[in-house]
């Protein structure tokens, strides 16, 4: 018999035997996926080529174990240190970090700017909640002020990080934000970020229902990704608005594109320096 | 040659290509010596943004293929502990030079202490076993360099080269060994998809499925079994884990763990050291054997797995162990659970902790020890 798993176009991506996931019904991580792998079998990039470097939380579940290539689940905050380690090692391959706004801006907020300012060829797909999920709720860097969360019964006090930005001040070669509702941005940023060479830094903002949605009185999923739909501004139109027109809002788009040498290839070319310096 | 300087040729001579460093004292010269040599090697020097980075790359550029070391101190071997558990979780080869200074906290820097032997076994969260060796020479900063890779590579796991200030900052004659004449050990890589999925917990040390190669390596540090495939909630499963990864080190401590014997045969008194101590123990036993006091010693290349059956049968007709260490007794309990019965042990730290024991101070114990 054919499972409707096994029947699906993008199936033979998935590692056998790994079935059934263990997201919760209406977490934005199925989209994210699917994304992916859609992104994949467009750029046509063999799955042998593709290591996908997963940190802790909820979004590192997305490739792991779930998806059939190679795949490093480490430890909390440290995908992208672990994923400079595989590139550096080995240039060939095509390394993906899926990471979450508490796993890449908290604990492990010192490695995303740095593999920023290093410009290494490492693809980091970072699935913002604005909420630590698995851990049950508890308030992270991207909360909006006055949030209440399981840690912050009285409000949230501190102010969010926009982690776009962020990485753009980090010196991001490529940066794009789009939300669970705007697939087609999803993917093909996606994509791009694939085929391009330098480091990337793709943001998805995806719906929590049960920790998050709950706390903005949303907690049907449909609804959340209406309101990202409501709360979206495209850049263009971004740029004519006020900082206080903004609040609150989904700045969607492609930030930053540009062509800088990529870490691993000016490796390369020291290679050559120094075994010329050496004889 | 400086001892910092030996470790880092003993590593580009075991087939290490990716070394990755936070800058830190007494270390220094590891990663100084180490950007030199590697680029002309064709292998990446990275200095990370910390330590935790540093070990962080180190795994990942091993699942990628390369031999790979990291070097540090006390301040940064802390911030490494939790990777240093995921790599023994993973069971991913990698070596961590610890060049051992005065602690807690920053301490001071450039001071020789033993103050990490402990952490170096237990310093990661979880039940585990790992390797480490202790240098007592500039020669063997290289040589236990090169064996430390060895058996990361053989057992799949970290191992440790737990140096320490002195022997790293040290100028003394290296003889650097032909290449020819080297056992160089690499993992080994499964040659087929069968042999790739049965990728972990082995006894016998599985094949490792380097990324790259469609193997479809699935690595985590939450438990798993023999598949990689997660097992989060089963206790069967990390029962499982922490047998296998540790006794598939424990098992084999005769090997791992050497130690050395000099002039026991006949002696009633055994100084027992490793790393710098050692140094000051050779000189005590030289100036004591002049002096006609039967006094041997018995000295620790490998500390962990404690080599608990060697000491007990070096230490068979001992009356007296005088335990050299450069702290309040780290190894010391070990060694008293592993010395025969009948023998009195004595331990003995210098007079003033991060300072080299005094010979003339450990003699004076040695003649009281030989008169009891």
């Amino acid at each position: 018999m054919i499972t409707e798993a096994e029947s699906h176009p993008l199936a033979k991506y998935l590692r056998k035997g790994a079935q059934p996931h263990t997201h919760c019904a209406g977490c934005g991580n199925g989209i994210v996926a699917q994304s992916f792998l859609r992104a994949v079998d467009q750029a046509g990039i063999p799955m042998n080529r593709i290591v996908c470097v997963a940190g802790i939380g909820c979004s590192g579940w997305i490739p792991s174990p779930f998806f059939d290539v190679d795949t490093l689940h480490v430890t909390h905050g440290r995908p992208i240190a672990f994923a400079t380690g595989v590139k550096l090692a080995n240039p060939e391959l095509e390394v993906v970090v899926f990471t979450g706004d508490g796993d890449c801006s908290a604990i492990g907020g010192n490695h995303l700017i740095h593999a920023a300012r290093r410009n290494i060829g490492v693809k980091v797909i970072c699935v913002n909640n604005m909420i630590y999920g698995m851990t049950g709720g508890e308030v992270a860097p991207t909360t909006p002020r006055g949030i209440r969360t399981t840690t912050t019964p009285f409000g949230n006090l501190e102010r969010p990080f926009d982690l776009s930005k962020l990485v753009i001040a980090a010196g991001g070669t490529y940066v794009a934000r789009w939300t669970t509702y705007h697939v087609a941005g999803v993917v093909a940023a996606m994509k791009e970020a694939l085929t391009r060479k330098g480091f990337s830094f793709l943001e998805v903002m995806s719906q929590c229902p049960v920790h998050y949605g709950r706390r903005i009185g949303i907690t049907d999923p449909v609804e959340m990704m209406r309101w990202f739909q409501k709360q979206s501004i495209t850049l263009e139109k971004a740029r004519e608005m006020s900082e206080q027109e903004l609040s609150g809002k989904f700045v969607i788009g492609k930030f930053i594109d540009i062509d800088v040498p990529e870490l691993s290839q000016l490796y390369a070319e020291q290679f050559k320096v120094a075994s010329r310096e050496s004889n | 040659m400086q001892g910092n300087e030996a470790c880092a040729l003993g590593a580009v001579a075991a087939g290490c290509r990716f070394f990755a460093f936070y800058p830190i004292t007494p270390a220094g010269e590891i990663a100084e010596k180490m950007s030199q040599l590697l680029p002309k090697a064709r292998g990446v020097y990275i200095q990370m943004e910390d330590e935790i980075a540093a070990i962080g790359s180190v795994i990942g550029a091993s699942w990628a293929g390369l031999k790979a070391m990291t070097a540090t101190s006390g301040p940064g071997f802390s911030l490494m502990q939790e990777n240093i558990g995921y790599a023994v979780m993973t069971e991913t080869p990698c070596v961590i030079v610890d060049v051992q200074r005065a602690g807690p906290s920053t301490g001071i820097v450039s001071a020789p202490m033993q103050g990490d032997v402990v952490q170096a076994r237990h310093g990661s969260h979880g039940e585990y076993a790992i390797i480490a060796l202790a240098p007592s020479s500039a020669q063997d900063m290289l040589s236990m360099t090169i064996r430390a890779f060895n058996l990361s590579e053989q057992y799949r796991t970290p191992v440790i080269v737990l140096a320490d200030e002195t022997v790293a900052h040290m100028r003394e004659e290296v003889v650097i060994p032909e290449e020819e004449s080297l056992r160089i050990v690499s993992r080994k890589i499964p040659s087929s998809q069968e042999e790739a999925a049965r990728a972990f917990l082995s006894p016998s040390v599985a094949p490792m499925p380097v990324f790259g190669r469609g193997f479809s390596a699935h690595v985590t540090g939450s438990s798993h079994d023999e598949y990689g495939k997660r097992e989060a909630s089963a206790p069967e499963a990390i029962d499982k884990i922490v047998r296998t990864i540790s006794e598939k080190i424990e098992s084999h401590t005769a090997e791992i763990s050497e130690t050395e014997e000099v002039l026991l045969d006949d002696a009633r008194v055994a100084l027992v050291a490793y790393g710098s101590c050692v140094r000051t123990a050779e000189y005590v036993v030289k100036r004591a054997r002049e002096k006609g006091i039967h006094v041997g010693l018995l000295r620790l290349k490998g500390l962990w797995p404690f080599p608990s059956r060697a000491v007990s049968e070096a230490l068979a007709s001992i009356r007296q162990v005088i335990v050299l260490e450069n702290n309040l007794g780290q190894l010391l309990p070990e060694i008293e659970r592993a010395a025969p019965a009948g023998t009195e042990t004595t331990f003995l730290p210098p007079e003033t902790i991060a300072t080299l024991h005094r010979p003339d101070y450990v003699l004076q114990h040695v003649v009281e020890a030989a008169n009891k």
